[in-house]
């Protein structure tokens, strides 16, 4: 019975991310549009595009081999498997133990990896200059993850992500210098890794400094939503990232009853709105960067990850 | 029989090979009968070597009346040497079976053939070995004859200046060795190895040991700053060489690393760890961002293995300096991620020499800039490619992302640690490692996407052909072993269990006795991973995704010519190039440094002149370490020449007179 409604919970929660990461795409898309004065498109509308893409028929360059064929479900799959392991509004996930914070990390280094060798199958100018641009803010952006993880996992003493939240939550972790930097540095991974404004702009085409839509401008039908499923998919595995490290009280315990879950999980959608509205005002507030001014950007994560993690090492209490 | 005389039988097999080879080069069916031989000479190594690592029988010896006079040769197989025998013989199966069909291609076989079984004799006797003049002698015999290997093409200068260059490093590092094996020695002469772990020494001695080993096994695993011969001399071996350099060579250093400084110079200082571990740090980058820069593909996978050479040590500094401070349970774990990178290491690095070796036999192409499009020509060897290429990018479910975890955790439980050195150090050294992670990745997809995907950029690559079933097979092989270790490393977590307790003191948790084999750390540590569940959930879920789309939405399909924002150009010129890909990378890492020199040259407005644009990566070791040394030899070469043309008198007097100073150094000293 435990193990069913363990099961329950972990299913609930992957359901739940597929289905609410297209949702919040469109809720930043729509205040973004709204903190412009526009009207913008509704809130579904990810949700059409995806629905008409996967009706659509798929256009094939002629030289694509099948690593372009299979790269799509590659990055879906990965990218939600890592997804899964994230506690969205409850930390008892039936299977957090078979991956810790360094495997997610790990498991969407494996979706970029498909997609960078997706962008270069066809042999075209834009789907290299996308690829080594991405790996270019990937070999920066994942060891600043990595070292962000450090900061926690030296705090917590584990690097499994529902053991952080769930000392996070209940103990006396306090405000420390060192998880505020972590914070920071999270934050500019998560805009980095998810190529939102001032690293790459998810809303452009046809740009010399584009990196993300590059990649996939060979994509259509039933390949192209699994990859934008994905991003969504991303976006919000990042910010209940940010939501269940350092905003944990509102999770439901391993033991909880039904109306703590049902608590949780409208608080959830309300830590994931706050995020997706701090996110847009961020994207608006500030211009979009030159790609070889990135590094100074993305490096800055690295430096503070670095740094939170050496005051650890130095005294367990900073 | 016993399993020392069961191996010594089969390094004994070996050198009959290679004699065997010597006389029958020229047969037409030789390549056949040495490789053959070889391989089932390696396959029974193999199984003796794993019974003897998983039997867990006591440490088993054997005297042979050869060698030095009164003392005879020893030869010892304990847990150690066992799991390195079972790496050597693997990799030693895996590059014979493809060598039965890749040696087909081969000119001028008889420069091959009888040095490839002598090969792999001297890399099973040096592991063998329970002696310190035996494990000399084995280990000068392994680098001679890697190194005729090297020359095996001779005809190309640059493979003889990689040969040149690679004497010189490995006589430095033979003589390190040998200085190193006399100070643990002394004046006794007591030449066991059991005899020199029984002896006690000064602390000066064991750390001039160490850093004598740093340099003897060190050069000859890759570290940098010593590693300017091994992207010269591994490429230029035939590939199946190329391989066991890389892959398993490279791990026989690892093992003389292991043997002499964690088991046989006793306990040392802290900062002994703190010195490897630095080491190791800047090998891992400095080599993956060489390795990123470089377009010729074998020279690729050498710099790789600088990198991974240096996550080993890595693992292994963190273990000294855990085992310095008593933390048993800490130096076990970060001697078993520095163990298993050895064996993942040597995995998915012979799969990819074995890789590049298929393109060079279906295209005579090294370079990457000439290659691509081989997904379309080469099926199984593109697939079977980008399993190692997963693999060493450290991605999960493959077995690359597990030693790295592992050394990842050590590294986590290390600000337990008292000394300030270690902990401002080992912080760094993990952001290194991370660096090192993410850069190898892009590495990888630069090496698959330029040589593999996209359009053919010249005829060869356009019309390469599949190679044998052979070399496939050698290849499938090794890449479902890394699969293995990757989604169940707990039963090679326990396998080498037995050598951390013998060189650390302690071990890990019996890990196959886990739930659904999970790998657990450290009882302490709380962090576990599941590379069984891990890939069955990613299988699934992609499944999943594909039989519902499938099903329930599209699965039409057209071919349309590639869409390129409106503007595909028909030349394969217009793709990104090996260097091109690698130039943002460039431009932030080694912008300004004295590794890259850029140059354009832009014409003035009204002139016809193309621009050009030139790019020359080179190693700064060169410069700032090397030259200056070939230099100062060159120098006192010069300076002392005339000591050739002196009377028999003058040499006399000098022989007198340096006599004379010796002994006087001997009565001061004593």
């Amino acid at each position: 019975m435990e193990l069913i409604s363990a099961l329950l919970v972990q299913m609930m929660q992957m359901l739940l991310v597929l289905a609410a990461a297209p949702l919040l795409t469109g809720f930043v898309r729509k205040v973004k549009a709204r903190l412009l004065r526009r009207r913008g498109p509704p809130i579904v509308q990810p949700y059409r595009d995806i629905m008409r893409l996967l009706r659509k028929e798929v256009v094939v360059a002629e030289n694509a081999s099948w690593v372009f064929r299979v790269a799509p479900y590659v990055i879906f799959a990965t990218t939600w498997v890592a997804a899964a392991l994230v506690p969205t509004f409850a930390t008892g996930l039936l299977f957090s133990w078979s991956a810790d914070l360094i495997a997610i990390i790990a498991l969407l280094a494996s979706a970029r990896f498909a997609l960078a060798l997706a962008g270069m199958d066809v042999g075209t100018a834009f789907g290299g200059i996308g690829s080594s641009r991405e790996v270019m803010i990937a070999s920066l952006a994942e060891p600043a993850m990595l070292l962000v993880v450090f900061t926690m996992a030296l705090v917590a003493r584990s690097t499994q992500l529902s053991a952080v939240a769930g000392i996070f939550a209940t103990s006396d972790v306090g405000l420390r210098v060192s998880l505020g930097l972590a914070l920071v540095g999270l934050i500019i991974v998560a805009i980095a890794e998810n190529g939102r404004v001032p690293v790459d702009n998810p809303a452009t085409h046809l740009e010399l400094t584009m990196v993300h839509e590059a990649m996939v401008l060979e994509y259509s039908g039933r390949h192209l939503a699994m990859i934008e499923l994905a991003a969504a998919v991303k976006l919000l595995l990042y910010l209940s990232l940010i939501g269940c490290i350092f905003l944990p009280w509102t999770l439901a315990g391993p033991d909880g009853l039904i109306a703590s879950h049902v608590a949780g999980f409208v608080l959830y959608l309300a830590k994931l709105a706050v995020l997706g509205f701090l996110l847009a005002v961020f994207e608006t507030a500030i211009a979009k960067m030159r790609v070889f001014r990135l590094p100074d950007f993305v490096g800055g994560a690295l430096m503070l990850g670095l740094l939170g993690t050496l005051l650890l090492f130095v005294s367990r209490s900073l | 029989m016993t399993s020392v005389a069961f191996l010594l039988l089969c390094a004994a097999a070996l050198l009959g090979t290679a004699l065997l080879a010597v006389m029958s080069a020229h047969a037409r069916s030789a390549n056949s009968i040495v490789y053959g031989a070889t391989l089932v000479i390696c396959v029974a190594a193999t199984t003796a070597a794993i019974t003897a690592l998983i039997g867990r029988g006591a440490p088993a010896g054997l005297v042979l009346p050869i060698g030095l006079p009164w003392i005879g040769a020893h030869f010892r197989i304990d847990a150690l040497s066992a799991f390195f025998l079972a790496i050597v013989n693997v990799g030693g199966a895996a590059a014979s079976l493809y060598g039965l069909g890749y040696g087909r291609h081969e000119d001028e076989p008889h420069r091959v053939l009888p040095f490839f079984p002598a090969f792999l004799a001297g890399m099973n006797l040096v592991v063998l070995a329970g002696d310190a003049f035996s494990y000399l002698l084995s280990w000068e015999f392994m680098s001679l004859a890697s190194w005729a290997l090297v020359i095996a093409h001779h005809h190309d200068p640059e493979n003889r200046r990689a040969g040149f260059v690679y004497l010189i490093m490995a006589s430095i590092g033979t003589l390190s060795l040998l200085l190193a094996l006399g100070l643990l020695t002394g004046a006794d002469g007591n030449y066991t190895f059991e005899a020199i772990r029984a002896g006690t020494r000064p602390p000066l001695t064991a750390a001039i040991v160490l850093v004598l080993v740093l340099i003897g096994a060190g050069s000859k695993a890759g570290l940098v700053p010593l590693h300017a011969w091994l992207p010269l001399a591994h490429p230029a071996a035939p590939s199946h060489v190329s391989a066991l350099m890389s892959g398993v060579m490279t791990k026989v250093a690892v093992y003389g690393f292991i043997r002499i400084v964690f088991d046989l110079a006793g306990p040392l200082p802290w900062w002994s760890g703190a010195l490897v571990l630095g080491i190791g740090g800047l090998s891992a980058v400095l080599g993956v961002l060489q390795a990123l820069m470089q377009d010729d593909t074998k020279r690729l996978l050498a710099y790789s293995t600088i990198e991974n050479i240096g996550i080993i040590f890595i693992g292994l500094g963190l273990a000294l300096a855990f085992r310095a401070n008593a933390m048993e349970a800490a130096a076990a774990l970060a001697m078993t991620a520095a163990l298993l990178h050895v064996l993942n290491h040597s995995l998915f690095k012979g799969l990819l020499f074995f890789g590049a070796g298929a393109v060079l036999v279906a295209t005579g192409e090294r370079n990457m800039d000439r290659l691509g499009g081989l997904i379309h020509r080469m099926p199984v060897t593109s697939f079977l490619f980008l399993v190692g290429c997963t693999a060493i990018s450290a991605l999960p479910p493959l077995n690359g992302f597990v030693s790295e975890w592992l050394t990842f955790q050590a590294i986590l439980l290390s600000p337990d640690v008292p000394q300030w050195t270690l902990k401002v150090m080992v912080p760094a050294v993990g952001g290194l490692l991370a660096l090192a992670a993410a850069l190898a990745g892009a590495t990888f997809v630069k090496m698959f996407g330029i040589a593999f995907l996209g359009r053919p950029r010249s005829n060869e690559a356009a019309t390469a052909a599949e190679v044998d079933r052979f070399s496939l097979s050698a290849m499938a092989l090794l890449a479902l072993l890394c699969l293995i270790t990757g989604i169940v490393p707990g039963f090679f977590i326990d396998a080498v269990a037995p050598i951390t307790r013998l060189v650390t003191g302690g071990a890990l948790p019996h890990q196959a006795s886990q739930p659904w084999l999970t790998i657990v750390p450290a009882v302490a540590s709380g962090s576990s991973y599941n590379g069984l569940l891990v890939f069955l959930f990613i299988a699934s879920s992609a499944m999943l995704a594909v039989w519902t789309i499938h099903r329930f939405a599209s699965h039409a399909l057209r071919r349309g010519p590639p869409w390129d924002c409106g503007f595909p150009d028909p030349s394969p010129l217009t793709q990104y190039s090996g260097s091109s890909f690698a130039q943002p990378i460039r431009r932030v890492f080694l912008a300004r440094t004295a590794a890259v020199h850029e140059e354009v040259v832009m014409p003035a407005p009204g002139d016809i002149r193309p621009a050009r644009f030139s790019l020359v990566v080179s190693d700064p070791v060169w410069t700032w370490l090397y030259q200056p040394v070939a230099g100062a030899v060159e120098f006192a070469a010069l300076h002392l020449n005339h000591l050739q043309f002196l009377t028999i008198r003058r040499y006399l007097s000098l022989v007198f007179f340096s006599l004379i100073a010796l002994l006087s150094v001997l009565a001061i000293w004593s």
